[in-house]
């Protein structure tokens, strides 16, 4: 199977620093991939060079087909990004924002999920097209509303404007965004933090509903814990790269592909490096 | 394209509406500008005056400078919380969002430019003859205006060095347009020895020029940011 | 793309750093201080050599041998400095226009050609400048004033701030790339901004009716015998050295790329020595072995 996103030895520059310095990974569609790593590593910088947002200097990088070095522009409607920020105007309300989010990817998006609706796997293709008619039907009102109602939003907070809200608030909205918007891939950083114990449950099962829809998630994520139950594949990000280590699942194979950094790591284990 | 200009457009107006910073900081300060002008080229008015000969071109420079400021605040919005990255991330097609953008500001514009064009009327003593050339001027000035003004606020969006570069790069391209708008309103005062719509001709021109480049060139730059 | 990565395969299996090469081997062999000049170089040399013995032709023939104007008196000496300087300045906006073309055109984008248009902009700049000066210094005792509302003098005027705007666009730091091109294409919007300007200003001027003070150049001199000699050899002097100037500030930005590049290749091994270091307390800490 094609996988979702193939990156080979990935170098993304800002100015003259090295955001990645040389990233290979492999997502296969439907995987939950959990990012790993200390501040600084990359992590980040990952997710948003997945989304399209940072050029890319070197290496070669394929994201839901499309050639993230000729084009980085037109994968993203195919994808969310939840980033550090939460990408929500301040003036408008809950509601506003997360409608203004929907219509805005709807119009590519409702011909993108068309042409799809003809290749997906059975599964999908049936989900598909129950979204594309609620989409056709109503102006994405009606994925608004859900989106909203299943973050807890609906009530008071739904017309309560986003500079009024705080941040876990704000947080939960800007994941109505991305759950509204339905994306094949999703791309979070740091999903769990700022929510309260409740809205960390609710992310872990957004993310495991959006997976059986047939989406592919990846996330960064401090809490270990959490993140291990949640994800089928752990990757280590470190210095700019990345390092595949095997979740603890049972029969679950650890990945050995070649991967630039995975003679590091192994000489990292008790040997002295300068 | 123009489903998503008409989306963006909204959603800026609609910022504006319930944030009010258009009316509430640019308004007062053009009316500031023009006190200021008054007080640097006053104080006799009427006919033979300073402010009465030059009322026109006033009028024009404090437009301009609040251009400037509608188009740093249509872009603040985007660039909240540090992340510009929303627009892009969107989804919309960048001649779109130019086009709605654009727009938007062009609406408060030319708000701002009915309330300007009373005061400054009031202020240098000018009676508004010609309100029907005064009036298209306005229009055509500002499609051109905030068409250079959308593009150059793409180049200064974001931190980094680059809040002050938009009046650097915004007036000497709309220098031109300057001049063929303070022309026109001098027409429509009868001052000029020239009659008809002449520079209105040239206004327009400008203004299909600069819209057509911005269209093109701002998804690029918007990338950049 | 302007870095691309060399030997990657052979680099993979022995996790030697991967170094990324700026361009290929002309590029590193001309930028090494060491070696004996190449063509270009010394076809650079004489460019300049040439300007500047053109230059001092210029000045002796222009202030010592040319017989004074009759209208203008010594003040036509400007003659051989300022219209060549203007002509100079033309030819450095015009290439900084072409070369933002050819690198925003697909087939031929390379950073050659913005390094080359960021030359070109600065040189033109700098001869803008002397421009309005040279012509100031002409019109004050030829008109009375310093300034005159002229469309050449007025466009010319604004060209100087509009580049100095570039030039500031330049500046913002980024991806190298993505410097490139928004420069690339802040000059092509620029640069259609010249011939708006100067038309409108013509019309301005004409509708007015205002005392048609012309530039002086276009002014009644009748030039012939030795200074028309004078004048040519001031234009192909200065664009001599006018060539010689652009030369050396893209040698400069080719100098800079390649410090850049080298500091890249450094840069990149720390990165990733930040990560092992990391790994290395992480395992120890929590014991966990691969």
């Amino acid at each position: 199977m094609i996988p979702v996103i193939s990156l080979r030895d990935v170098v993304a520059l800002s100015g003259r620093f090295p955001l990645l310095a040389g990233v290979t990974l492999d997502v296969q569609q439907c995987e939950i991939v959990h990012l790993r790593g200390a501040n600084g590593a990359g992590k980040s910088s990952l997710l948003r060079m997945l989304s399209g947002l940072v050029p890319i200097t070197a290496g070669s990088a394929m994201v839901l087909g499309h050639d993230l070095v000729v084009d980085r522009i037109s994968v993203r409607r195919e994808l969310a990004l939840l980033g550090h920020a939460s990408f929500l105007y301040d003036d408008l309300t809950v509601e506003d924002n997360v409608r203004f989010a929907l219509r805005a990817s709807r119009a590519e998006g409702a011909r993108a999920s068309r042409a799809e609706g003809a290749r997906a796997s059975r599964a999908e293709g049936a989900r598909a097209s129950r979204a594309e008619g609620a989409a056709g039907s109503l102006t994405g009102a009606d994925g608004a509303q859900q989106a909203l109602a299943r973050l807890g939003l609906a009530g008071r907070l739904r017309t309560t404007r986003v500079s009024r809200l705080s941040a876990g608030q704000r947080r939960r909205a800007a994941i109505a965004v991305v759950v509204a918007r339905r994306p094949r891939l999703w791309l979070l950083d740091e999903p769990h933090a700022g929510l309260d114990a409740s809205g960390r449950l609710l992310v872990d099962e957004l993310v495991l509903e959006a997976r059986d829809a047939g989406a592919t998630i990846v996330f960064a994520s401090h809490e270990l814990d959490n993140a291990e139950r949640l994800a089928d594949r752990t990757v280590e990000v470190s210095g700019g790269r990345v390092v595949e280590v095997a979740n603890e699942a049972p029969g679950a194979t650890p990945l050995v592909d070649g991967v630039v950094g995975e003679p590091a790591h192994e000489e990292d284990i008790g040997v002295d490096v300068a | 394209m123009l489903r998503d200009a008409l989306l963006v457009a909204g959603k800026d107006l609609r910022i504006e509406l319930r944030s009010r910073v258009a009316i509430g900081q640019v308004v007062p300060f053009a009316l500031v500008v023009l006190l200021l002008f008054g007080l640097a080229l006053g104080p006799s008015v009427g006919r033979g005056s300073v402010l009465y000969s030059a009322a026109a071109g006033l009028f024009w420079i404090a437009v301009l400078l609040a251009t400037v400021l509608g188009v740093q605040r249509s872009f603040s919005i985007e660039a909240v919380d540090g992340a510009s990255d929303g627009l892009r991330l969107s989804g919309l097609d960048p001649a779109g969002i130019f086009l709605g953008k654009a727009a938007a500001i062009g609406c408060e514009l030319l708000v701002l430019e009915l309330i300007l064009a009373l005061a400054s009327a009031l202020l240098y003593d000018r009676p508004l003859t010609g309100a029907v050339l005064l009036l298209a001027t306005c229009a055509v000035a500002t499609v051109g205006l905030v068409a250079i003004g959308t593009l150059y606020g793409a180049v200064s969006l974001g931190a980094r060095q680059r809040e002050t570069l938009l009046p650097l790069l915004f007036f000497p391209m709309v220098a031109p347009l300057l001049l063929a708008a303070t022309k026109s309103w001098e027409e429509a005062y009868g001052t000029s020895g020239h009659q008809g719509t002449g520079w209105l001709d040239v206004l327009a021109v400008f203004a299909v020029a600069y819209l057509a480049i911005g269209t093109v060139a701002f998804g690029p730059l918007l990338e950049d940011a | 793309m302007s870095l691309t990565t060399t030997t990657l395969d052979e680099q993979l299996d022995d996790d030697a750093p991967i170094t990324v090469a700026v361009e290929t081997g002309a590029f590193r062999r001309s930028t090494n201080p060491r070696r004996s000049k190449t063509r270009g170089e010394q076809i650079i040399a004489i460019v300049g050599a040439l300007g500047l013995i053109g230059m001092v032709f210029t000045v002796w023939l222009g202030l010592w041998i040319t017989p004074p104007d009759e209208f203008m008196g010594n003040l036509v000496r400007l003659l051989y400095v300022h219209p060549a300087i203007a002509w100079v300045m033309y030819l450095a906006y015009g290439g900084a226009f072409l070369s933002s073309l050819a690198y925003l055109w697909r087939r031929t984008r390379s950073p050659k050609w913005d390094r080359l248009a960021g030359s070109f902009a600065e040189v033109g700049v700098v001869f803008t400048g002397l421009t309005l000066v040279t012509g100031s210094i002409w019109g004050r005792p030829t008109w009375g004033a310093w300034w005159t509302w002229d469309p050449l003098l007025t466009t010319t005027a604004l060209l100087f701030v509009l580049y100095l705007g570039y030039l500031a666009v330049r500046r913002i730091p980024g991806d190298p790339e993505v410097c490139a091109r928004r420069s690339a294409i802040a000059a092509l919007v620029a640069f259609v901004d010249v011939p708006i300007c100067y038309f409108s200003v013509l019309w301005w001027r004409s509708l007015h009716q205002a005392p048609t003070v012309d530039d002086p150049i276009n002014g009644k001199t009748y030039i012939h015998g030795s200074m028309a000699w004078t004048l040519l050899l001031s234009f192909v002097a200065l664009t001599l050295v006018f060539s010689w100037l652009v030369a050396q500030r893209y040698r400069l930005y080719n100098l800079a790329a390649l410090e850049e590049e080298q500091g890249l290749s450094y840069a990149l091994d720390e990165r990733r020595s930040e990560g092992a270091e990391s790994t290395v307390g992480g395992n120890v800490m929590s014991g966990t072995s691969s």
